[in-house]
């Protein structure tokens, strides 16, 4: 018998059921685009059928960090842009767990950049929610690596003089496998896009825009989406790496110049999962590693096999 | 010396085979029934370099790599030179002949390849010829053209089989025993080169001299069966017995030893090897796979050790069991690679914010590597933190012969700590709003057993923030600190856990000396040795080996202490950092303790120890050894 019951159990779940009782209440600021986050991932997870106890949510450090303590599940708030580490191998110790890791422009793309780098080239069967508001919010409004150039904050009075980063194209560079840009004024394409996320075999990048109406108050994700793949303007093959590569490079450019495009860059199906590729190979167990210590049948090797090689 | 000791040095480059050869002839000492100790010294460099590795063996088991030697193999540095040009760096290739003749006692034998090395070079270097040296110390000198006698029946590389060959003649040694164990590891075409490249260096060392020196190999006979391992070995088998299987990781010398074993043997134990982007993401990483339930291991050495450090007090704060290994290396900054040093005692105790609450083992043999890393794991699951294992580059690298029972006894431990299952879940605290309450106040010893993501209704947030009982973050002072206290409680609980399982440090010599010295780490055995010398000189001395460094065991080190008029903290560091925990945590004894430091880069040997150890009694400075540091003299302690 498996030790981890909550884990596919088919029981019916509504939002509710991912809403912390009497406590805490959120300490975002009225209008923040974090709630659009929290929102939408609640309605996912119904819509993908999960229940509280078989979600690991990771977050970093961050405004956007705060979203495991508004969201129930099992919730691992970490430190600063190491969200994905533990969340990584949270999926190598139990594949069956639906694990989500969540941060700030900051937290991912700043100080845990090299990590975002690795889990993508890795393709860790987990979704990567990164809460892009183009500023530091809860710090009190620093510029941030996607911030645009020429972006003045009081650490940067003369205004940036840094290009932003493009985490799109950093994504599929890197290796994701499922790469999508939503924001938080379109929820039913987040929820949509969140969904799918989930759905997907292999590491899924969501670059989420979020308003930080606080800190960055001319932001353009006030302004109104273009979803890529509705529109008949943007003909390109989701499957397509250099098709996708050249609309990603484009909806980048854009959202500089104030225009929105969202939706799936690129999705890359039939490619194994990291876990999948090492069980492949031999270099893990096929059954997930937590359970032996929960199976009273499981074969306990000692150390004493191998010191034939010593004598 | 009482006992007969054989102390065999192996000179080259780094690339010439040091390692491997080394380590099979101690295997056939070994099997010929002795004990055997190896101690290695290298250049942080791939190929070339003047690196060595020594076999001290004896009818009984070896404390430490002992003071000089008394048999030179000098391969001569084959990467010195390129086979088109002139010496790269001048006389390079002579420099495992030259650079060893300091510590050769006096009648040893010399055994070097003149296809390499070029006598005249060599007495150009020397104030006088190898000859006259020879004579004045009565070295036995056997020049052999190893390389000829390679290139001749294999290849080059094969010189130091030739070598092993050549010493086995002047040992007089079977040679049966080495063409078993060539058997083991080799075969076809290479195996019968090395074969007879073995008995033709054999053959003329036999036929071309007279033998007449005094060394001779030890007799002996093995009282369990041994087997020879290396400090990462112990600390890599403890793990995995210690139902270990998971290990994150980025290479760091000397941590990459422990890595590399762990990584070889994972998968066929069910487990899972992770070669990660930095030392942030592996200490993350097996922060992770703890958190989902699986028992978890990562480490590294001094930089990549401070790169953990954040994620360490996220450990914790978050009460995720985890261990981690310390390999200590020369430091600040990358320091000495390749060298020991116990210079991040401190750094190991209380890097990261806030107050450490963790556990640090420092063993001081292959055994204890063996049975504290099982013991690290042990209560970092039972009670929910980290534990540190801190060894050294010494320690991690050295080969010495160790009874199998070591290992044999123990079965693997799948207890994966506290740990409810669902049937207890139901049954466990809950909030209102569903969540389990994970950071209760009142827990016996401070822990609060886990749930583990996946099972049904334990869901619970963790956090690096302070939290409150539903682990929800919180600033509540009256909060704060009924949850500092609860973890800190766990330290209390496991020095009791620990004292009711006996003692683990190690007490060495009389009960009633009047001097002691108090050690910690991979330098307690050279120090038993030193205390067997100083006490054969009726010098009234007794160690104590502390492998607890947190929680720190007060009891066992206030009795040494009161036993002692007065005691020696022999360590390799020039901060003094084991003398000053000993302080802080017993807040008294100052004017009875002073240090005996080495920082050089080399560890102690048993002469220094003895020679320091004398200064301190006679309350004289000068006499200790010139590599090594006395602080502070009694004089300026009792000021
Ligand atoms: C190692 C470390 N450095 C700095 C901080 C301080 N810090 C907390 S949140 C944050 C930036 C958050 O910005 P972002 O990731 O964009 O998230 P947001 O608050 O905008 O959601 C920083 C620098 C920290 N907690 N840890
Ligand atoms: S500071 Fe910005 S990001 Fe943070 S909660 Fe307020 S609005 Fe949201």
């Amino acid at each position: 018998m498996s030790a981890f019951n909550a884990i596919g159990a088919d029981q019916e779940v509504d939002t509710n059921a991912f809403t912390p009782g009497v406590e805490p209440r959120a300490t975002w600021c009225p209008g923040c685009g974090d709630f659009a986050v929290l929102k939408t991932l609640k309605q996912a997870m119904v819509e993908r059928g999960k229940n509280p106890d078989e979600v690991l949510l990771v977050t970093g450090i961050g405004c956007s960090g705060k979203l495991s303590s508004y969201f129930e599940s099992y919730g691992f708030h970490s430190i600063h842009g190491r969200s994905l580490p533990v969340a990584r191998a949270a999926t190598l110790a139990n594949p069956n767990l639906e694990v989500v890791a969540a941060g700030g422009d900051g937290d991912g793309y700043g100080i845990g950049g090299n990590h975002f780098t690795h889990t993508a080239r890795e393709n860790h069967d987990m979704t990567y929610i990164v809460f892009n508001n183009e500023i530091f919010g809860l710090t009190k409004g620093q510029t941030s690596p996607t911030s645009p150039k020429g972006h003045k904050s009081k650490t940067q009075p003369s205004g940036s003089a840094k290009n932003p980063i493009r985490p799109l194209e950093w994504g599929l560079n890197a290796g994701a496998t499922y790469i999508a840009r939503t924001a938080a004024v379109n929820p039913r394409q987040a929820t949509e896009i969140l969904v799918e996320a989930m759905d997907h075999d292999g590491f899924a990048h969501i670059d989420f825009l979020t308003q930080c109406p606080t800190w960055n108050k001319d932001a353009k994700q006030y302004v109104p989406y273009i979803d890529v793949q509705d529109s008949e303007d943007f003909e390109f093959d989701v499957h397509d790496r250099d098709e996708a590569a050249q609309m990603m490079r484009e909806t980048d450019t854009r959202l500089h110049q104030g225009e929105i495009l969202t939706g799936r860059f690129f999705v890359e199906e039939g490619r194994p999962s990291y876990s999948e590729e090492k069980r492949q190979t031999g270099q893990m167990p096929d059954e997930p590693i937590v359970e032996q210590y929960f199976d009273d049948d499981a074969e306990w090797k000692p150390s004493a096999d191998l010191l034939d090689r010593h004598r | 010396m009482t006992d007969t000791e054989l102390i065999w040095r192996l000179a080259g480059g780094s690339g010439d085979g040091i390692d491997s050869t080394s380590q099979n002839f101690a295997k056939v000492l070994m099997r010929s029934g002795l004990h055997v100790f190896t101690h290695r010294h290298y250049p942080s460099r791939i190929r070339g370099g003047h690196t060595y590795t020594e076999i001290r063996t004896k009818a009984t088991p070896v404390q430490s790599r002992g003071d000089g030697y008394n048999f030179l193999l000098a391969l001569g540095d084959s990467f010195a030179r390129s086979p088109d040009e002139d010496a790269y760096y001048g006389n390079e290739e002579i420099k495992p002949l030259v650079e060893n003749l300091d510590d050769l006692r006096d009648g040893g034998i010399i055994i070097y390849d003149e296809g390499v090395i070029d006598i005249d070079d060599v007495d150009a270097v020397l104030d006088t010829s190898l000859e006259e040296l020879a004579a004045e110390h009565d070295w036995h000198v056997y020049p052999l053209d190893l390389r000829d006698i390679a290139t001749e029946h294999g290849r080059e590389v094969m010189r130091n089989t030739a070598g092993v060959g050549a010493t086995a003649a002047l040992l007089s040694m079977d040679l049966e025993p080495f063409e078993a164990l060539m058997s083991d590891t080799m075969s076809g075409n290479a195996l019968e080169a090395n074969l007879t490249i073995l008995e033709a260096a054999y053959n003329q060392i036999r036929d071309e001299n007279e033998i007449d020196h005094d060394v001779v190999l030890p007799d002996g006979t093995h009282e369990e069966d041994p087997i020879l391992l290396s400090g990462s070995h112990g600390v890599a088998y403890g793990a995995l017995d210690a139902g270990c299987r998971f290990i994150s990781g980025y290479p760091m010398t000397p941590w990459t030893e422990v890595f590399t074993i762990l990584s070889q043997h994972l998968p066929e134990y069910g487990g899972v090897s992770e070669q990660v982007e930095d030392e942030i993401a592996a200490a993350g990483m097996a922060i992770g796979a703890s958190h989902a339930g699986v028992k978890a291991m990562s480490g590294s050495s001094g930089g990549g050790f401070a790169l953990m450090s954040e994620l360490l007090g996220t450990a914790e704060m978050t009460e995720t069991p985890v261990v981690f290994v310390e390999a200590m290396r020369g430091g600040p900054s990358t320091g000495m690679p390749t060298k020991p040093e116990q210079g991040d005692l401190d750094h190991v105790l209380y890097s990261s914010q806030g107050d450490s609450n963790r556990v640090v083992f420092a063993p001081g043999t292959i055994r204890e590597c063996y049975e504290q890393t099982r013991r690290a794991f042990e209560l970092a699951y039972e009670y929910q933190l980290p534990a540190i294992v801190i060894i050294d580059q010494k320690l991690s690298g050295e080969y010495r012969t160790v009874p199998d029972s070591v290992f044999t006894e123990s079965a693997p431990d799948p207890d994966p700590g506290t740990v409810l299952t669902e049937e207890e879940i139901k049954d466990a605290a809950h909030h209102a709003s569903g969540t389990y309450l994970r950071f209760q106040y009142d827990a016996d010893d401070g822990v609060v057993p886990r749930t583990l993501p996946g099972q049904k209704g334990g869901r619970f947030l963790t956090s690096g923030n302070e939290h409150n009982p539903a682990g929800h973050i919180s600033e509540d002072p009256e909060n704060r600190r009924r949850q500092v206290d609860r973890r800190r409680t766990k330290q209390e609980a496991i020095r009791e856990t620990l004292d009711e399982t006996g003692t683990h440090q190690t007490r060495y010599g009389p009960e009633d000396a009047r001097y002691g010295i108090l050690v910690w780490g991979s330098q307690q055995s050279t120090v038993f040795e030193a205390v067997d010398r100083l006490n054969e000189t009726d010098d009234s001395v007794s160690a104590l080996g502390v492998s607890e460094m947190m929680p720190f065991p007060e009891s066992d080190v206030v009795e040494f202490l009161e036993s002692v008029e007065e005691a020696v903290v022999v360590e390799m560091n020039s901060g003094g950092q084991f003398r000053g925990l000993v302080q802080r945590e017993l807040g008294a004894y100052g004017d009875r303790l002073s240090s005996l430091l080495k920082y050089d880069g080399n560890p102690f040997e048993p002469a220094e120890v003895v020679d320091g150890v004398r200064a301190v009694i006679t309350d004289d400075p000068s006499e200790a050894p010139p590599t090594t540091r006395l602080e502070p003299t009694k004089a300026a302690n009792s000021r």
